[in-house]
């Protein structure tokens, strides 16, 4: 079920400032895509291009192609809210829904879009649960609210969320920010798993995390402050670490940057 | 990693004294202080004979604040002093403040209680000489609740609506057209508001006085408090929830509907309480709408009904002791009617505030 991403030609605006120029890229399904690159050069801009989370954003507009297998998600006629059933997203700090308990969380995304069959809900809340790591943590108190879990549980309380609606695109901006060492073990090995069934993009300001998480990283940068950003290279994510073909890269992931 | 020095600085604010300890007045220092000035004002009020009691007050007050400010100083430093000095300004304030509200309540209690009864609350003035005892307010309570009930049907949907629009969907000329009415409207005086609907309801429509007349003028009062208020609420509720819900893939309306509303609900529900309460006591726009009755008229739809403020001020237009007598008692079910819809508000936010310890 995931689906390949091909990016062409996309640039991103808010307003009349471009964010990010003419980017081109391929995303592999069942694999992990790491973003890696400095603060401010658009790697959640690009990351929101990609399920039209973008132009929620008022007076932002995108130009180019973003290809999901042989659909453009720009073309007109395109639903957004279908487009965003397809490709889900995760975000950087944990935003359980703050009237709903952990079951309710998590159904979200299901009861919302329809589906009312309580044993069907009950059977896709623990399997989505489990896949986060979350079910063992809240099986006895799915009743109570989300908010009142730690920051960890939450994240991943939002993992199963967006797994929960059976998404073919997982997208992730640096889901482990606000994370301990053991939360965000747990989030990546659960990205290990997850990447099974879906294809996955990641923002990430963790060197190592990228190295260890992923199978390809992009690298972002920007020329200078005001500059639009742009993609330097993509690559395996050995290459990237051992053998970058840009300097700049190199620079960057070895600490020399700027 | 060099060992760390057990060196008092030198020269710093306290050179002499390192002691976190200060000399300090004892708790009931600040009470004694207000008892006693309050008795030598009373003295002096007396001796001097001054007639006016807040002259009393004013040297109650002025004694309080400065011998507290000049004992502090002497005991405890400038620093705490000056702290004193604030506090307890702020609690002349505070009393201040507070006196007139007190007596208010009080004083209605005192007056209203005489003649407020089962009787009162079920009788209406149906027959009743104005100056005899007798007869209630059951017509304008009637009255009240279905004005203010049509009010609220006409304005809360309207306004939540409104705001809704603004802060989810509003951009551009249209919104901002918008919320310049609005506040246009918050500033509509309540007389202007019942001349309007006078002018086109019942003189130009030819319709004839009735409650539901008053209740449109009501709910021009109330819609801009309630769009205001409900605004304030969904502005609060965080970007990151709608953004969450639309990365779900669930549409807008419905993400609205599910994730914003019900987050903000509470804030929303208590807005639209405090409207309710502030135009259940509107005089003017029901005084020429409503147009008033002595007898009972279930139906707000035709003919003048009666209403609670409209009851008290013919009352007292009546000028003699049983009518002042109901006045006070009418006054006093009014006040209680708005603190009931307060306190009811104060209840539904706590109780659907979002739960969990966190956020
Ligand atoms: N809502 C917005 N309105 C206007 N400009 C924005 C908005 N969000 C981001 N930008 C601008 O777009 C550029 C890219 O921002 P973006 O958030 O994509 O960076 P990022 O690479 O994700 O940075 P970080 O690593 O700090 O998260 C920045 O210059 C930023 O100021
Ligand atoms: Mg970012």
């Amino acid at each position: 079920m995931a689906k390949r991403i091909d990016v062409s030609g996309l640039s991103a605006y808010y307003g009349s400032a471009k964010a990010i120029e003419d980017i081109s890229m391929t995303v592999e399904p069942r694999s992990v895509t790491a973003f890696i690159g400095p603060s401010g050069c658009g790697k959640s801009t690009f990351l929101r291009t990609l399920n039209r989370m973008h132009e929620v954003i008022p007076n932002a507009h995108v130009e180019g192609k973003v290809m999901l297998d042989d659909e453009n998600l720009y073309a007109s006629g395109v639903d957004p809210v279908a487009v965003r059933r397809t490709v889900g997203m995760v975000f950087q700090r944990p935003n359980p829904f703050p009237t709903m308990s952990i079951y309710d969380n998590v159904a979200a995304g299901l009861k919302l879009n329809g589906m009312r069959r309580k044993g069907d809900l009950d059977t896709l809340v623990e399997k989505s649960l489990k896949g986060a790591n979350l079910w063992n943590e809240v099986k006895d108190r799915l009743n109570k609210p989300g908010a009142g879990l730690s920051g960890g549980q939450q994240q991943r309380l939002c993992i199963a969320r967006a797994i929960a609606v059976e998404p073919q695109v997982l997208l992730m901006d640096e889901p482990c920010s606000a994370l301990d060492p053991i939360s965000t073990l747990a989030i990546e090995d659960l990205i290990g798993e997850l990447k099974e069934r879906f294809t996955i993009v990641i923002v990430t300001h963790n060197m190592q995390q990228a190295a260890r998480v992923s199978d390809r990283t992009a690298f972002f940068n920007l020329a200078a402050v005001g500059q639009p950003g742009r993609l330097i290279e993509i690559d395996e994510t050995e290459r990237i670490f051992s053998n970058p073909s840009v300097q700049a890269t190199e620079d960057y992931i070895s600490g020399r940057f700027g | 990693m060099s060992a760390v020095t057990d060196k008092t600085p030198q020269g710093g604010i306290h050179p002499s004294a390192p002691s976190l300890k200060h000399a300090r007045l004892p708790k009931w220092a600040p009470a004694a202080t207000a008892v006693g000035a309050i008795a030598v004002a009373v003295g002096i009020g007396m001796g001097a004979e001054l007639s006016s009691k807040i002259q009393w007050g004013l040297i109650a007050v002025l004694l309080f604040v400065g011998t507290l400010h000049v004992l502090s100083s002497k005991v405890e430093g400038t620093r705490q002093a000056k702290d004193r000095l604030a506090t307890s300004l702020l609690w002349v304030c505070f009393i201040l403040a507070v006196i007139p509200l007190f007596s208010l309540i009080e004083y209605t209690i005192a007056k209203g209680l005489k003649v407020l009864d089962a009787a009162f609350l079920s009788h209406s003035m149906n027959g009743v000489i104005t100056t005899e005892t007798g007869g209630g307010i059951y017509h304008s309570l009637i009255g009240t609740l279905e004005q203010v009930g049509i009010a609220t049907a006409m304005a809360a949907p309207i306004g939540l609506l409104t705001a809704i629009y603004l802060v989810e969907y509003g951009r551009g000329k249209l919104a901002k057209t918008v919320t310049f009415f609005v506040d246009v409207m918050t500033g509509v005086p309540s007389i202007v508001a019942g001349l309007f609907i006078l002018s086109f309801w019942i003189i130009y429509l030819d319709f004839n006085f009735s409650g539901f007349a008053g209740a449109m003028a009501l709910a021009i009062l109330m819609m801009p408090v309630v769009v205001r208020s409900t605004e304030e609420m969904l502005k609060l509720v965080p970007n990151e929830l709608r953004e969450a819900s639309l990365a779900l893939g669930v549409p807008k309306w419905l993400t609205i509907l599910r994730v914003v509303l019900p987050t903000a609900i509470g804030g929303i529900v208590t807005g639209v309480m405090l409207a309710i309460a502030r135009i259940t006591g509107e005089t003017a726009p029901v005084l020429l709408l409503v147009y008033g009755s002595t007898a009972i008229n279930n139906n707000p739809f035709d003919g003048p009904q009666d209403s609670l403020p409209l009851y008290v001020f013919q009352q007292w237009k009546n000028g003699n002791e049983p009518s002042y007598d109901r006045a006070w008692a009418a006054a006093l079910v009014l006040i209680a009617l708005v603190m009931a819809f307060n306190l009811l508000a104060r209840g539904i936010a706590r109780w659907k505030a979002p739960s969990g310890g966190r956020g």
